[in-house]
């Protein structure tokens, strides 16, 4: 055996180029470099064919007369409106249709996605049907197929099909009475309220009285309970009405009553159905993701159906469903964009569309309307993460 | 298998009683089907009270499947099952009687994920038993002591080794106070070095009188515990007897077939 | 207590199931009437389908005007779908605008597509990388040449001409095999430990997939033209595929990503070990894992991708979509009461029947992929 050197001999320096720490820095700059060149060139390129065209660049143009119409807006919206506003009434437009088409998906996509997990085969079959039918289809046709083959496809103004409770569907989108609550009607909300203050403490006291003498109460039942009682005893006490306001043929057009326009429904409509049918696939994965040992185990404990769901089943499942369903969520405030194509007045279609062609502006436009889906994004994106490190299975 | 140490060798049996008149399960004349599959044929079993089964058999053989029917995991078509004197039927009512007074240990221990180990252990006797959380606590407490590891209470399964989480598994059943207990291969799932651990539990509740049935394939627990060791094949009960006469002296020709595999 | 020794002589022969357990009738039992609710759910469900199904059937075959139907017939008070519109219009849908006498061309290259794609698909199919290559560099550029002419005496058709289905698949195709390789390289951009690289690729990565495709398509079919030299035009068609690729190569980014990921520490410890360089590891050890791994992901992208090249109609392209649309509204000859509803199922079956048929496979390819790692 030889004695080896174990004295602390400097390693030998690479050369300059062969060093790795030297050879990253030298392909970052030339990266780096690259790029901006790229952008140097793109730059100049948009300002040379910017001046050519005559056309300025700035932000000033927000605050400028729109002077073009909005078929539709929650915001009080007139042609004298300027463009900042435009911008805010596109945002809102796209907000509503996203909100409501969430809320529907969610509930669409959560029933099938149990149907489909069911053991009645003409169930499960109907929920396998809608999802492989929905998801193979795009949705920009789907929207059209709802847009001018159903709802374009109504009877005239003159002709419109009746529907039950002085409501009316034709051409111009469905009318429904609008209803309008008297002053009184105020307290009726103060009562509704109260009783979901009123089902939280319930809900507390429950829990305690469970675990300090083991007595269950039965929390969902006296819920709804609470929630329809207390805001009827407030309505009859307070006497408030509401009026509904029908509408009314007239010579061209209904008069008074809720119009919903045939854009927003059918963006509606085609938005909750397509996304319906992945957030069914994800609820599928995620209950199937549970394994079947747990319900086993939880049968085995002797615990009923309803709480092996409920403390055992649903708990593990929604870990697993909530984070591809967020980003469904967001396909779907994505993907309200499409109504631009069949003229429901969202973001892009207001300010990437109409205010675009008006001002020529087309760098600033699109930057804005790009800002505001980066906005959501990173929002859902930040709330996931806190959700997910609050949730997140500890493993050794 | 694992070699049980000799100290808990010595204490075994001697005061283990059986009762010679309360039946605690019996099986008369069952047949299971899988769809057109015969799974278990003509089963007849009487346990008494305090007694100690370990059933043995080559895989697919329909051990386990046995022993989940006698919680109705799984369901039978023929013949009876009676637990504590309670039938088993489609009666949901019955099933959950049953399921509350038996307990069941699984191969993959299938402890609840999202909660702690103290939380897993009060599940169900606060809300099948009803419970006060405090006192459910206590009971916890004190079976996670019995198994020997009460410092994890607050643990979540997924930070446990197997064989812990085996243990944790094992006191969660304690809790519920059952009067059986099912042992659905307890130790296959796990390392070798951990086998010992869970095996010195199900000894020590051995030693307390509960009536267990273990299907295992620990011959060395076999011999140490039970007082009965059955042999399933092909769906059925092929041979029974104490467990010194079945592995010196194995009657049926499967028998001594499958023991001269398993004992080298 | 030798009373408990038990031998059976005779084993017990297997007996047939009772009817509780096999048979239609348990299989009824189990599946449609285990519960006085799936009882219920069982009829609800029965009277939906006598609802829904002779509808739907008188629609699309009972009451439906065949291919040599008239468009008297189609206006029939009663008429179910216009198929004979569809008939009479196919040419359209497929082609577009594109000169009816040099249609041999796009057939040409659908052939060609075919017979270079489907064995590529086959796990089992010999010359995978000469396929590969010849499908994805060979193939594009002789299909170019092909459609659009100007060389070796063929007629020069211009891109505007094209549309209908052949639009579609050229899209789809050019933007997934485009943004596969630049999927690839901002993956592996993503996993570098060089933090200026790192910082592009997610910032890339992250601003495509949060806004909506079409606000990509605007981006690319305005701003392109503004970005490049004075003077220089920008074809139509080309801004569309500069936005459906840059759009995809995102998705695929992640999808890569996720197949990198999954490759244990210890094959790039082995790769470094064997003395492989950056760039050799990862094209000889790393990637063909990764990419094994994600073919589904990357078929299931491609759907993805083929849904939305209906998009490009937002930005005055003629795909698909737009045939059917154009035609709809403007063929007065077949008008009547079905044609716009017949023109949109026509549509959807020809995507639906391109994508199911695509998610069958990516599901097939994971079974498969499953299996080979538990060997």
């Amino acid at each position: 055996m030889t004695t080896l050197d174990t004295g602390p001999a400097a390693a030998p320096r690479p050369s300059f180029f062969n060093d790795p720490v030297i050879r990253g820095i030298v392909y970052q700059l030339v990266v780096a470099a690259l790029l901006i060149a790229f952008i140097a060139w793109i730059v100049g390129n948009t300002a040379t064919n910017l001046a050519a065209q005559n056309k300025t660049t700035g932000f000033d143009f927000l605050w400028k007369t729109a002077g073009f119409d909005i078929s539709f807006s929650l915001l009080p919206w007139t042609r004298a409106s300027i463009y900042w506003e435009a911008f805010l009434v596109g945002i809102t437009n796209t907000l509503l249709v996203a909100f409501i088409g969430i809320v529907a998906a969610t509930i669409l996509g959560f029933t099938i996605g149990i149907a489909r997990l069911s053991s009645n085969f003409i169930v499960s079959t109907l929920a396998t049907i809608y999802v492989e039918t929905i998801r193979n289809i795009p949705l920009l046709l789907q929207l059209f197929f709802w847009y001018f083959a159903v709802l374009k496809a109504m009877p005239a103004v003159r002709d419109s099909i009746v529907l039950p409770l002085d409501s009316f569907i034709n051409q111009r989108g469905i009318f429904v009475p609008k209803p309008i609550p008297d002053p009184q009607f105020g307290f009726v909300w103060i009562g509704l309220a109260l009783a979901i203050i009123g089902v939280i403490v319930l809900r507390t006291w429950a829990k305690k009285r469970l675990e300090a003498t083991g007595k269950r109460f039965p929390v969902f039942l006296s819920s709804v309970a609470v929630l329809v009682i207390v805001p009827a005893i407030v309505w009859f006490i307070s006497g408030a009405s509401v009026a509904f306001d029908p509408p009314v043929l007239e010579r061209f057009n209904f008069k008074g009553g809720l119009q919903l326009p045939p854009e927003f429904v059918a963006l509606l409509f085609g938005l909750t159905i397509y996304t319906a049918s992945f957030i069914a696939e994800t609820v599928r994965g995620g209950i199937q993701a549970v394994s079947r040992g747990q319900t086993e185990a939880a049968m085995s404990l002797g615990l009923k159906e309803g709480d092996r769901l409920r403390l055992v089943i649903v708990p593990q499942a929604m870990r697993v469903i909530v984070p591809p369903l967020t980003s469904q969520y967001l396909n779907l405030t994505k993907n309200s964009s499409l109504g631009a194509a069949i003229g429901y007045p969202e973001l892009v279609n207001v300010f990437s569309g109409t205010a675009l062609n008006q001002t020529g502006r087309a760098i600033e436009c699109i930057a804005l309307t790009m800002l505001v889906y980066l906005t959501f994004s990173l929002l859902t994106s930040a709330i996931m993460n806190w959700y997910n490190a609050r949730v997140s299975l500890v493993e050794r | 298998m694992t070699e049980v140490s000799a100290t808990t060798q010595d204490r075994a049996t001697p005061h283990m009683t059986v009762s010679k008149t309360n039946v605690a399960i019996e099986v008369i004349g069952m047949h299971k089907w899988y769809a057109d599959f015969h799974v278990l044929r003509d089963i007849n079993l009487k346990v008494m009270e305090g007694e100690r089964i370990v059933i043995a058999g080559p895989s697919g053989s329909g051990k386990s499947t046995l022993i989940r029917c006698i919680n109705r995991l799984e369901e039978h078509q023929e013949g009876q099952i009676i637990v504590n004197g309670t039938e088993l039927t489609a009666d949901i009512k019955r099933i959950d009687e049953v399921r509350r007074e038996v307990g069941m240990v699984f191969q993959h221990f299938n402890l609840f994920p999202h909660l702690t180990i103290l939380q897993n252990l009060t599940l169900a006797p606060i809300w099948v038993r009803g419970i006060p959380k405090a006192e459910a606590e206590a009971t916890a407490m004190h079976y996670l002591e019995r198994v020997k590891i009460p410092e994890q209470a607050n643990k979540f399964p997924g930070q446990l080794s197997g064989g812990q989480q085996q243990r944790v598994a094992i006191a969660r059943s304690l809790c519920m106070q059952p009067k059986i207990m099912l042992f659905d291969e307890p130790t296959s799932a796990l390392d070798p070095e951990m086998v010992k651990e869970v095996l010195e539990v199900m000894i020590s509740l051995a030693e307390d009188g509960m009536t267990m049935i273990c299907v295992t394939h620990e011959m060395g627990f076999a011999r140490q515990v039970a007082n009965r060791v059955i042999f399933m094949d092909q769906g059925q009960i092929i041979e029974q007897n104490e467990p010194e006469a079945f592995f010196s002296n194995p009657q049926h020709e499967r028998t001594k077939l499958f023991l001269s595999q398993i004992l080298h | 207590m030798s009373d408990i020794g038990f031998v059976r002589a005779d084993l017990v022969p297997a007996k047939p199931a009772p009817n509780r357990t096999s048979g239609a009738m348990a299989w009824a039992q189990k599946n449609l009437f285990a519960t006085p609710v799936d009882t219920i759910l069982t009829l609800l469900g029965l009277l939906f389908l006598t609802w829904i199904v002779p509808p739907l059937f008188n629609f699309f075959i009972g009451h439906a005007v065949g291919p040599n139907g008239t468009v008297e017939e189609c206006r029939a008070i009663d008429a179910g779908a216009c198929w004979a519109y569809i008939y009479s219009e196919m040419e359209f849908f497929i082609y577009g605008f594109y000169d009816i006498p040099q249609q041999w061309r796009p057939n040409i290259v659908f052939a060609l597509g075919a017979m270079l794609f489907v064995p590529l698909l086959i796990p089992k199919a010999p010359f995978k990388r000469v396929n590969a290559i010849l499908f994805l560099v060979v193939y594009p550029v002789v299909s170019y040449f092909l459609l659009a002419g100007g060389v070796f005496g063929l007629t020069e058709i211009p891109t505007e001409k094209w549309g209908g289905l052949l639009v579609t698949l050229i899209i789809s195709v050019v933007g997934i095999t485009l943004s596969f390789p630049l999927g690839i390289i901002l993956a592996l951009g993503r996993q570098s430990n060089l933090p200026v690289i790192k910082t592009l690729c997610i910032a890339f990565i992250e601003l495509i997939r949060a806004v909506p495709l079409i606000t990509i398509l605007f981006m690319a079919s305005i701003m392109l033209p503004l970005f490049m030299p004075q003077g220089t035009t920008v074809d139509k068609f080309l801004r569309a595929l500069v936005g459906v690729t840059l759009f995809t190569s995102a998705y695929m980014a992640e999808v890569v990503r996720g197949g990198l990921q999954a490759i244990p520490r210890g094959q790039y410890e082995a790769g470094a070990s064997l003395g492989l360089g950056y760039w050799q590891r990862m094209y000889f050890i790393i990637l063909p894992q990764a990419l094994k791994h994600v073919i589904p992901g990357i078929v299931n992208n491609f759907i993805s991708l083929f849904k939305d090249t209906s998009l490009v109609y937002i930005v005055g392209m003629k795909d698909l979509l737009e045939a059917v649309k154009t035609k709809n509204d403007s063929a007065l000859e077949w008008q009547s009461a079905n044609t716009a509803t017949t023109g949109y199922l026509f549509a959807a079956m020809v995507f639906w029947v391109f994508c199911f048929s695509m998610s069958r496979y990516s599901m097939y390819m994971e079974r498969r992929l499953n299996t080979g790692y538990k060997r």
